[in-house]
C-alpha cells in the first residue's frame, strides 16, 4: 500500500464512520424533541418513553461522534499538513464556527441527558431545542469547509496574495455551499428516519406490535418521506452545481468519455476507462445534458477534455453515483408504499421494505459522499492542489490505518451491541 | 488592531483555550485516573461519584480541545503543520486516548448493562480510566516538545523528524506534572460534589495529589535547565517570574485549605494555581508558538484571516457564554446538592 494510498484509506474510513453518528446526531434530536413535544401537550405516556429510549441511544451515538469528529480536526493536519498549511486559514473559519455549533449542541446534551427530574418538564422540553437546531448548523457550517475544497472561490487572490483576502466572505460567499449543505443535511434526516423506521419495524416482525411502537414508526416515517422527497429535488440542485463548477466530477458519475451535444443519461452499467466506454449501462438519449442544464440537446464536457492523470477512479465514482441515485429513488417509493398500505395494517412484505430502508438510507449517504470526495480526485483543492501533494511525509502510514480500522470496528461493534439493548421503560417486553 | 498584535492576540486566545481545556478537560481526565485508582470498601461509590460529576459536562469540556486546534491551523498554519509532521505519533496516541477515553465512559454511563459489576462495564471502566490516565502524560509531553526545541521545521520544510525526537526526560516529567496536576484538580472539585466519607476519601487523595504535584514540578526544573535552556532561562523573566512564583504560592495554599477542609476555597484556588502556572509557561514560551522555528509573529495567519477568526469567535461567545452558564449552573455552582442525583420530581401524571 502506498503511503498515499493509506492515507485516503484512513481518512476515508474514519470520515465514513463519523458520518454515520454525525448523521444521527442531526436528525435524532429532532425526533426526540417531537416526541417529548407530543407527551408534554398530550400527556400520552407512550411519547415520554420513546423521547427516554431515543435519549439514551442518542447519548451513546453522540458521545462516539464527539470523539471520532475529534480525530477528524487532528487528522486532517496529521495527515495533509501541506493543504493545512495552505488552507488552514480559510477552511478554518468554516470548521470554528462548526465547532461553536458544536459546542452549544454538547453543552445542551449534557442539560438533556442528565436534566431529567432536575429541570422543570418545560425547561427539560426547551434544552432540546438548541440540540436540533445546532445539530442542522454543525452540518450545514462544516459543508461549507467540502464546498470550498470542490470549488475554490476566490483561491487565485488567496495565492497572489494572502493578506488581501478575507476567508469569511470566500468561504460562505461560495455559491457551490448552500446546494451542498442543503443536500448533505437533508441526507442526514433521511438516513435517521428511515434507520429508526428499520428498528421498529424489525420489531414489528418479532410481534412488538404495540401502540408505541406503531407512534415511533410513524413519527421517523413522517420526517421519513419529507426527506425522502426533498432528497432528488435537492439532488437535482446539486447535480447542476457540479456541471457548472467541476464538469469533469459529472462526466465520470455519467462515466461521459466524450464531449457531447445531446449527451444521453446512464442508468446502471460498468465503465471501462481502458476502452473508454460503459458496459451494460441504460441509456435515456438527451437525458444528462437535460438534467445537467435544462436542455436536451446541450453540450456535457466529456473525460477526454482533460488528461487522463486527472481522471477521478471512474468505476468508483460511476458506481457509488447510480448506487445513491438508486438508493434514493428506492426510499421515495418505499416512503409512497408506507403511506398507501399502513391503512390496511402492516404485512410482512412492507414491514421488510421498511428493514430494508435503513440500510439503504445509509448506502445513499456514505456513496453521495463517496462520488463527492473520490470524484474530485486527484485534486484535494479543485485545480489547486492535489491530494499526492499533500499527504505528509511520515512513512509507514499503514500501520496508523489498520489501527483505526481495528478500533473503529471494536468501537461500532459495541455501540450496535449497546443500542440493541435500549429499553422503552414499561412497554419493554410487551407484544402486540 | 495592527497585524502583529492581531496575531498576539490570537496566541493569547490559544493560550486561553488552553487554561479552559486544562482546568476543565484536565479534571476531566483527573476524574478517569481516580477511577482507575478507586480503592477501599467505597471503591464503587467513589466511581459512581465520579461518573456523576462527569456526565452532564465532559462532552462540552471537551470540546475546547477541538477549539484549541482549530484556533492553532486557522492562525497558525506553518506551525501547526510543522506541529502535526513532528508529532504524528504522539498525536495519534492522544487520539486513540480521546476516543477510548470518551467512548467507553459513555458506553459504561448509558450501556444500560446490568449493574457495577457485570464483566462489560469493569471492561469500559479499565480502558477509561487508563486511557484518560496516559493521555494527559502525552498532552504534556507535546508542550513540552514545543518549548525545548522537540519539534523542528528548519527554513520551513516539511520533512519527517527522526523518531521520537519529542521524547526527552524533560518530557516525560512534563507529561507526569499535567497528570499530577488534572488528578490533583480532579480530586479538589470532588471534595464539593461528595458528602461525609466519600468527601474524606477525595480530601485525601486531594492532598496526596497535590504533593505529587509539588514534587514534580520541583523535579522537573533542573530537567528543564538541561533540555530546554531558553525556557528555564525565560522562567525568571519579569512577566514569567511572578507568575511562577504566585502559582506555586497558590497550590500550597489550595492544599492546606483542602486539608483545613475548605473545600470551597480549595477549588478557587487549585484553578487559579493551574490559570497561573499555565500562563507563566505562555509568557516564558513567548514570543514562539513553536521554538525555535516558528515565532507567532512569523507563523500568523494574514490579517484578514485573523480578522475573520475574531467575529467567528465574537459570535460564538455570545451563544456559548449563556449557555456554559446555564450548564454549570445547572450542575455545579453553590448548589448544595450539585453532584447528588436529583431528587424524585415525577413528571405530570397521565391526564386519566
Amino acid at each position: 500500500m502506498s503511503n498515499l494510498m493509506a492515507a485516503r484509506g484512513q481518512m476515508a474510513f474514519t470520515l465514513g464512520f463519523h458520518m454515520i453518528f454525525a448523521a444521527f446526531g442531526v436528525g435524532f434530536p429532532l425526533l426526540q424533541v417531537v416526541a417529548e413535544g407530543i407527551y408534554l401537550r398530550t400527556r400520552q405516556e407512550r411519547y415520554l418513553a420513546l423521547a427516554k429510549a431515543w435519549g439514551k441511544a442518542n447519548a451513546v451515538l453522540f458521545g462516539v461522534g464527539a470523539v471520532s469528529g475529534t480525530a477528524l480536526a487532528f487528522e486532517l493536519g496529521l495527515l495533509w499538513p501541506r493543504f493545512m498549511r495552505l488552507a488552514g486559514s480559510t477552511i478554518g473559519i468554516g470548521f470554528a464556527s462548526e465547532g461553536f455549533a458544536f459546542f452549544v449542541e454538547a453543552i445542551f446534551i449534557g442539560l438533556y441527558l442528565y436534566g431529567w427530574g432536575r429541570l422543570s418538564p418545560l425547561a427539560h422540553w426547551l434544552t432540546g431545542i438548541p440540540i436540533a437546531i445546532a445539530g442542522a448548523a454543525s452540518a450545514v457550517l462544516v459543508v461549507g469547509v467540502d464546498a470550498w475544497m470542490q470549488h475554490p472561490n476566490g483561491v487565485k487572490a488567496l495565492l497572489s496574495d494572502p493578506s488581501a483576502v478575507a476567508p469569511g466572505p470566500m468561504l460562505f460567499g461560495n455559491p457551490h455551499w448552500p446546494v451542498m449543505a442543503l443536500h448533505a443535511t437533508v441526507a442526514c434526516y433521511a438516513a435517521t428516519a428511515f434507520s429508526l423506521a428499520a428498528v421498529y419495524a424489525w420489531g414489528m416482525l418479532r410481534g412488538r406490535r404495540d401502540a408505541m411502537r406503531r407512534t415511533a414508526l410513524h413519527l421517523a416515517m413522517i420526517l421519513g418521506t419529507a426527506a425522502a422527497i426533498a432528497m432528488p429535488l435537492t439532488g437535482d440542485l446539486s447535480g447542476k452545481a457540479v456541471a457548472r463548477f467541476q464538469p469533469v466530477k459529472l462526466a465520470a458519475m455519467e462515466s461521459q468519455f466524450r464531449t457531447q451535444a445531446g449527451a444521453p443519461l446512464r442508468i446502471g452499467g460498468w465503465p471501462e476507462p481502458q476502452r473508454r466506454a460503459v458496459v451494460g449501462a441504460l441509456e435515456i438519449p438527451g437525458g444528462l445534458s437535460w438534467l445537467a442544464y435544462g436542455s436536451a440537446g446541450a453540450t456535457v464536457r466529456g473525460l477526454s477534455s482533460v488528461p487522463t492523470r486527472l481522471w477521478p477512479d471512474l468505476p468508483l465514482t460511476h458506481v457509488s453515483f447510480q448506487l445513491m441515485v438508486g438508493a434514493g429513488t428506492a426510499l421515495v417509493l418505499l416512503a409512497l408504499w408506507y403511506w398507501v398500505a399502513r391503512r390496511r395494517g402492516f404485512t410482512r412484505p412492507l414491514l421488510w421494505g421498511l428493514v430494508a430502508g435503513g440500510p439503504l438510507a445509509f448506502l445513499a449517504l456514505e456513496t453521495g459522499w463517496i462520488v463527492t470526495e473520490v470524484g474530485r480526485q486527484p485534486w484535494i483543492i479543485y485545480g489547486v492542489q492535489t491530494t499526492a501533494a499533500a499527504v505528509t511525509p511520515i512513512g509507514g502510514l499503514w500501520a496508523y490505518f489498520l489501527g483505526f480500522v481495528a478500533l473503529y470496528a471494536l468501537l461500532g461493534a459495541t455501540v450496535v451491541w449497546l443500542l440493541r439493548r435500549v429499553e422503552h421503560g414499561r412497554w419493554a417486553a410487551q407484544a402486540a | 488592531m495592527s497585524g502583529p498584535q492581531l496575531a498576539d492576540a490570537a496566541a493569547v486566545l490559544a493560550l486561553f483555550a488552553l487554561t479552559a481545556y486544562a482546568l476543565l478537560g484536565g479534571a476531566d481526565f483527573g476524574g478517569g485516573v481516580w477511577d482507575l485508582f478507586a480503592s477501599g470498601p467505597r471503591a464503587l461509590e467513589q466511581r459512581a461519584a465520579i461518573a456523576r460529576a462527569m456526565g452532564p459536562v465532559w462532552e462540552a469540556n471537551h470540546v475546547w480541545l477541538i477549539f484549541l486546534v482549530v484556533l492553532l491551523f486557522t492562525a497558525f498554519p506553518p506551525a501547526f503543520a510543522a506541529l502535526v509532521i513532528g508529532l504524528f505519533l504522539p498525536l495519534h496516541l492522544v487520539l486513540l486516548g480521546v476516543v477510548l477515553r470518551g467512548a467507553s465512559f459513555v458506553f459504561r454511563a448509558h450501556g444500560a448493562l446490568s449493574g457495577p459489576r457485570a464483566p462489560l462495564q469493569r471492561t469500559f471502566g479499565a480502558a477509561f480510566g487508563a486511557a484518560s490516565a496516559v493521555t494527559p502524560v502525552l498532552l504534556g509531553a507535546a508542550l513540552a516538545a514545543i518549548s525545548s526545541g522537540g519539534v523542528r521545521s528548519p527554513r520551513g520544510s516539511l520533512v519527517a523528524p527522526p523518531l521520537a525526537s519529542w521524547l526527552t526526560p524533560f518530557a516525560i516529567a512534563t507529561g507526569l506534572l499535567t497528570l499530577a496536576l488534572c488528578a490533583y484538580l480532579a480530586a479538589v472539585y470532588l471534595t464539593l460534589e461528595t458528602q461525609g466519607r466519600l468527601r474524606a476519601d477525595f480530601r485525601r487523595k486531594a492532598i496526596s495529589a497535590g504533593v505529587a504535584l509539588l514534587v514534580l514540578a520541583i523535579a522537573d526544573l533542573p530537567l528543564m535547565a538541561a533540555w530546554a535552556p531558553r525556557l528555564y532561562s525565560r522562567l525568571a523573566s519579569p512577566s514569567a517570574a511572578p507568575l511562577l512564583a504566585g502559582g506555586t504560592a497558590l497550590a500550597v495554599w489550595s492544599i492546606a485549605a483542602v486539608w483545613r477542609s475548605r473545600f470551597e476555597v480549595g477549588r478557587v484556588l487549585s484553578a487559579l494555581s493551574g490559570i497561573a502556572l499555565l500562563w507563566g509557561w505562555g509568557f516564558a514560551q513567548w514570543p514562539f508558538v513553536i521554538y525555535p522555528d516558528f515565532s507567532i509573529a512569523r507563523s500568523a495567519a494574514p490579517n484578514p484571516a485573523l480578522r475573520d477568526v475574531f467575529y467567528a469567535v465574537g459570535v460564538g461567545a455570545l451563544l456559548l457564554g449563556p449557555s456554559l452558564y446555564l450548564l454549570f449552573r445547572v450542575f455545579k455552582g453553590r448548589n448544595p446538592a450539585a453532584g447528588r442525583p436529583p431528587r424524585p420530581r415525577p413528571h405530570p401524571r397521565p391526564a386519566r
